[in-house]
């Protein structure tokens, strides 16, 4: 039996900034292509949670941050790059 | 907090302790409250201390919290690296009087993708500084951040944004930048913080490193203008600056002995002030630190502890030398009245020097000090150095009270033409000539006071001899 491979994904916000929306609308629109099924998207707004910021190294918003699978990798910015952000997370087109 | 007039304005500027020693001087008061200031310079000049230092003693002495974000050092590595300064960065933290957030940019992980701007650092300082109240921030080294990024004109402008905002919140804030070869600082930060701008260079001159300190600017504010020698020891930095010494120190009308019963008979009040500065100039073998012990030894023998620095013989020397001309200091060393301290000149850079004379003066407490010879510290470093050190030992020792003996090397000849004692010899209050002459076909030495400040006294030399008693006026003897 093949182990499914899910997609741990957090998108660091603050506040709902046309960058951040784009942000989000992307990612969801990649995930959708291509990992349908097979991910989770956690918004973490900082101006809610400021605190959050430190653990995962946050200094540039938006910042999309692969969770699972390891290792953790980073994507700052509205993610308007399909490709670029399809390599960043490692995801191979079907 | 500090409130000083600033010249031509019509608010006063207010200016927060730096927590540097000495720097305040300097600056009129500390940093401007409020503002960034910027601190560069190469590396290993003590940017990143004076961060750590303006916010412990911020912490420490003001009781103001503090907030240190590093670009560069992890916060294990910076807290054991000024673990031996006696900053207790792991104790402040605890204490929620201290914060320290180690942002990390390694581009190798992040990819860029469209816009972006750096809300996440502002959220972090933010956070950091509301969760403790602080009042002042320390960013070492922002400008890692151009490693870390691609876009370098998002960077720019949004470093232009947080110190803005740094200033809107109101938070006194050190800025250090590593030096650049054509600007102040590789990513030119000058250009976004005008208020304050604090050079450090560390330098090494005939295998000597010495450090110093200048104040490139600061906006709305008088300051100093000269470089400024500086210290980093297990105190941390501090700063000597030598042209804002004031001249207000009591003075005493006490007289004590010189050790030399001719040598007091040269002044009609019979010996010199208490707490006054003697300097004593001669040519090679003129008798120059047989005076020095003798006077070392008076000052036992009136059980005040005396500290003795011998700049050319060792401990053990010294004693057997003087022992020949009849002046024991060794009981007085054994006993704890008397220190010697002996060490090359060429040991260490002038600061060096200076600070382990400070310190010593510090611990041991003397009622006296002999420092034998000054010349000889001319060796590491320029006549104007020099001078501005022993202006800045003379200050301590004014302030403290002290009796101050220095002797100094000069060429054979008259010493009043060296260029040498003429830059030193205006800080002494009484400057006594030795002088070597042959007369009828033998040696002969003279003394003669060639000033002493507040008392009247022989013009004449007087010959002297050196005998298994010490110096004693020959003349009654020959008849």
């Amino acid at each position: 039996m093949v182990k499914e491979m899910t997609y741990e994904l957090r998108l660091y916000i603050a506040g709902q900034t046309p960058k951040s929306v784009t942000a989000l609308n992307n990612i969801t629109k990649y995930c959708e292509e291509f990992l349908k099924g097979k991910y989770k998207i956690e918004i973490i707004d900082l101006l809610e949670t400021p605190q959050l910021a430190e653990g995962d190294q946050i200094f540039a918003i938006p910042t999309l941050v692969r969770k699972v699978p390891e290792p953790i990798r980073k994507i700052i910015g509205d993610l308007s790059d399909k490709e670029k952000v399809l390599v960043g997370l490692n995801i191979r087109k079907v | 907090m500090i409130i000083v007039m600033a010249k031509n304005a019509t608010t006063p500027l207010s200016k927060t302790p730096s927590g540097i020693s000495g720097l305040d001087e300097v600056t009129q008061g500390g940093l401007p409250t409020g503002r960034p200031t910027l601190i560069c310079g190469s590396a290993g000049c003590g940017k990143t201390l004076f961060g750590v230092q303006f916010l412990v003693k911020g912490i420490l002495d003001y009781n103001e919290p503090g907030v240190f974000m590093s670009f560069e050092e992890t916060v294990k590595d910076l807290s054991v690296n000024v673990k031996s300064l006696g900053f207790p960065l792991d104790k402040l933290a605890a204490e929620k009087k201290l914060r320290i957030d180690y942002v990390r940019v390694e581009r190798s992980e992040i990819e860029e993708t469209g816009e972006y701007d750096l809300e996440g650092i502002f959220i972090r300082l933010n956070h950091a500084i509301d969760s403790i109240g602080a009042k002042r921030v320390v960013l070492d080294t922002i400008e890692s951040l151009f490693g870390g990024i691609e876009n370098a004109a998002i960077l720019r402008s949004e470093l232009r944004r947080l110190f803005q905002w740094l200033r809107e919140k109101g938070v006194t804030v050190v800025i250090t930048g590593e030096r650049g070869e054509k600007a102040l600082t590789r990513q030119g930060l000058e250009e976004y913080v005008s208020d304050c701008v604090i050079l450090l260079d560390f330098r090494v001159a005939d295998q000597i490193a010495t450090r110093r300190l200048r104040i490139v600017k600061y906006r709305g504010s008088e300051h100093g203008t000269n470089e400024y020698p500086f210290l980093i020891d297990d105190q941390g930095i501090s700063v000597i600056p030598i042209t804002s010494l004031q001249l207000n120190h009591s003075v005493s009308k006490e007289i004590i002995s010189t050790g030399i019963p001719m040598a007091d008979k040269l002044f009609d009040s019979g010996g010199v002030f208490k707490g006054s500065s003697l300097l004593l100039t001669g040519s090679a073998g003129t008798a120059k630190t047989i005076m020095a012990s003798s006077f070392a030894l008076a000052s036992c023998k009136r059980n005040e502890r005396t500290l003795y620095f011998s700049y050319e013989e060792s401990k053990e020397q010294l004693l057997r030398n003087m022992m020949s001309v009849g002046i024991n200091l060794r009981t007085h060393l054994q006993s704890g009245l008397l220190r010697v301290q002996s060490v090359r000149p060429s040991l260490s850079g002038l600061e060096m020097h200076l600070m382990m004379i400070l310190k010593l003066m510090e611990e041991f407490k003397p009622q006296t000090v002999v420092i034998d010879p000054i010349s000889s510290l001319l060796s590491i470093g320029s006549i104007s150095e020099v001078r501005d050190i022993l202006i800045r030992v003379i200050d301590m020792l004014k302030t403290k009270k002290i009796n101050a003996f220095f002797t100094s090397l000069t060429q054979a000849g008259s010493s009043v033409d060296d260029s040498t004692v003429l830059a030193v010899s205006s800080l002494a209050d009484i400057w006594i000539e030795l002088t070597n002459d042959c007369r009828e076909q033998q040696l002969g030495r003279n003394m003669r006071v060639i000033k002493a400040r507040g008392m009247s006294h022989e013009m004449q030399p007087q010959p002297f001899s050196t005998t298994s008693k010490g110096i004693i006026d020959p003349r009654p003897l020959k008849k």
